[in-house]
């Protein structure tokens, strides 16, 4: 099983490289105030996009 | 002010991938309808090799898989990291390069395969020269969208783009090491590893192609397009966030519950068995968050076939992924495996959640592709989603009971230590249940045709035209 000393170096820094983005996401302020980011979405968009809301919001 | 509207996203690419993948779903799904029928009555093979089961069942595969979820999944990121970075695609040429190159790729799948060229390993059978143009293609969409992020005008990366992104990469890697190959021809190559050694780097592919392709970039359309269909907000946006880190962290070990009872290291069979159970916290947390999202709202349901579509689809991704980690374990496998209960759980989760989740996003995509709200025939949407669901629970139910009725067969000893039955009477004994599932798939393969009936219809009576990029809400990417 010498496949398992590729496999799992490769695991291990592939952890590290996500360890590192999410330390990169959470001190660039990405995770701050995050309530107010679900409703973005609904916010923003063309005049076809937004008929949902306005359907369903009344 | 006339400068408002003066950038425009770029919607073609996203129209370009939202109708192949209709009309991928159709061949794909064809294809299946004919190979299971095929199981049941062999005589459809026609003594014809390229239309025998063993070439055309990779065809299946890599049409549904790759051609249908991989256009959806082409469209609805493109689409998705668009409106919420509320930026234009990066590098509009290189979007529109890996169009043509996915579906060249698709097209030398539909040969290739049908001809006998495979490189064997399941899920990554096409031949050195096409996983080339994959790996170029590939790298191609990780520019455009990376590059599309690096732009945005909006501050927050919106949590349907981490699953996109973590989708993109983890294919990118997955692809490279598991279709290292050396070429001895252009239609002939050996993989670099060698017996048990290349079956644990085809499960780690394997079951990481269903983590990655098929959950997470199939969650990003869950987190944008159920809060968009049903004008609500995601119901914890901190909860989504905590189920994309939780699930990238847990995935990437599941894959030796592929290969219990095998050369496989017992240890290592241990390993992706607990790694499996593991997967069903944050799999069931992004269940519940996204069907809560409709919490105070459930009358939606009632009459929008759409979220119908969205929420169904989820519902069937918490059950294959409580199935799944249950088929994990090391006792219940010992039933489970090489029987048709393996099938039905993968086609759970196919037809269920992957093919459900893109199919709603779809009807929600592509009228706005087209300057409209609607498609063509609301009605055929609901004819759509009963057919698609009745006939899951006929394929799955079938398949759950031939699976089990498989598995006791097989294990049956008489007192002497012989077998009770033979193979061939376990496969004679199959048979309804065979019939059963291509009643099911045709009810699946009908409501993929209406949709195709339907797509054409609101294509030609609507007008394709680039919505234009709000510049009101624009805040700094950076600041």
């Amino acid at each position: 099983m010498e496949i398992l000393f590729v496999l799992i170096p490769v695991s291990v820094l592939l952890v590290l490289a996500i360890l590192a983005i999410l330390g990169w996401a959470v001190n660039s302020g990405q995770f701050e105030d995050i309530d107010a980011e679900g409703h973005r979405i609904l916010q923003a968009g063309d005049a076809n996009e937004q008929d949902n809301v306005e359907r369903h919001q009344k | 002010m006339a400068t408002t509207h003066s950038a425009t996203y770029n919607d073609t690419v996203v129209r370009q991938f939202a109708i192949a993948a209709v009309i991928w779903g159709v061949v794909g799904m064809a294809a299946g309808v004919l190979i299971a029928s095929q199981l049941a009555w062999p005589e459809l093979n026609f003594g014809i090799p390229w239309l025998t089961y063993g070439r055309l069942r990779p065809l299946h595969t890599n049409a549904v898989i790759f051609a249908f979820g991989g256009c959806a999944l082409f469209a609805t990121s493109y689409h998705v990291v668009q409106r919420t970075c509320q930026t234009r695609l990066f590098a509009g040429p290189l979007a529109s390069f890996t169009f043509w190159g996915w579906q060249l790729v698709i097209l030398a799948a539909a040969i290739s395969l049908p001809m006998g060229y495979t490189s064997g390993k399941e899920y990554a059978e096409l031949e050195w020269p096409i996983d080339i143009l994959i790996a170029v293609v590939w790298v191609s969409y990780a520019i455009v969208f990376f590059g599309t992020i690096g732009t945005r005008k909006i501050r927050h990366i919106y949590v349907a783009n981490w699953f996109y992104g973590a989708f993109i990469i983890a294919v990118a890697l997955l692809h490279i090491v598991n279709s290292a190959a050396v070429p001895v021809g252009l239609t002939k190559s050996y993989s670099v590893y060698a017996g048990v050694q290349d079956a644990m780097v085809q499960w780690w592919y394997g079951h990481n192609a269903v983590g990655f392709f098929l959950t997470a970039g199939f969650l990003g359309m869950m987190y944008y397009y159920i809060p968009k269909q049903a004008g609500m907000p995601v119901y914890s946006y901190r909860l989504s966030i905590v189920h994309f880190w939780a699930l990238i962290f847990t995935y990437m070990w599941a894959g030796p519950h592929h290969l219990h009872y095998t050369a496989l290291p017992d240890w290592t069979q241990s390993v992706g068995m607990v790694f499996s159970l593991i997967l069903l916290a944050p799999s069931w947390g992004g269940m519940i968050n996204g069907i809560m999202t409709l919490s105070g709202a459930w009358y939606k349901l009632r009459d929008d076939a759409i979220l119908k579509f969205l929420i169904v689809a989820l519902s069937f991704y918490g059950m294959s992924t409580f199935e799944g980690p249950m088929m994990s374990i090391k006792t219940v496998n010992s039933l489970s495996h090489y029987t048709d209960w393996t099938v039905g759980h993968v086609h759970s989760g196919a037809l269920g959640w992957v093919g459900l989740i893109s199919m709603g996003s779809l009807y929600y995509l592509i009228p706005r592709m087209f300057g409209r709200t609607t498609m063509y025939s609301v009605q055929a949407i609901s004819v759509h989603f009963w057919a698609a669901t009745i006939g899951i629970v006929l394929y799955i139910a079938a398949m759950w009971i031939a699976g089990v009725m498989q598995g006791l067969m097989w294990r049956a000893v008489n007192p002497d230590g012989t077998l009770v039955y033979s193979f061939v009477e376990s496969v004679k004994a199959t048979y309804p249940f065979y019939v059963i599932r291509v009643a099911g798939g045709l009810l699946y393969l009908g409501g993929m045709i209406l949709m195709l009936w339907n797509t054409v219809m609101t294509v030609m009576a609507g007008r394709a035209v680039n919505a234009p990029i709000p510049q009101g809400h624009a805040q700094p990417a950076h600041a």
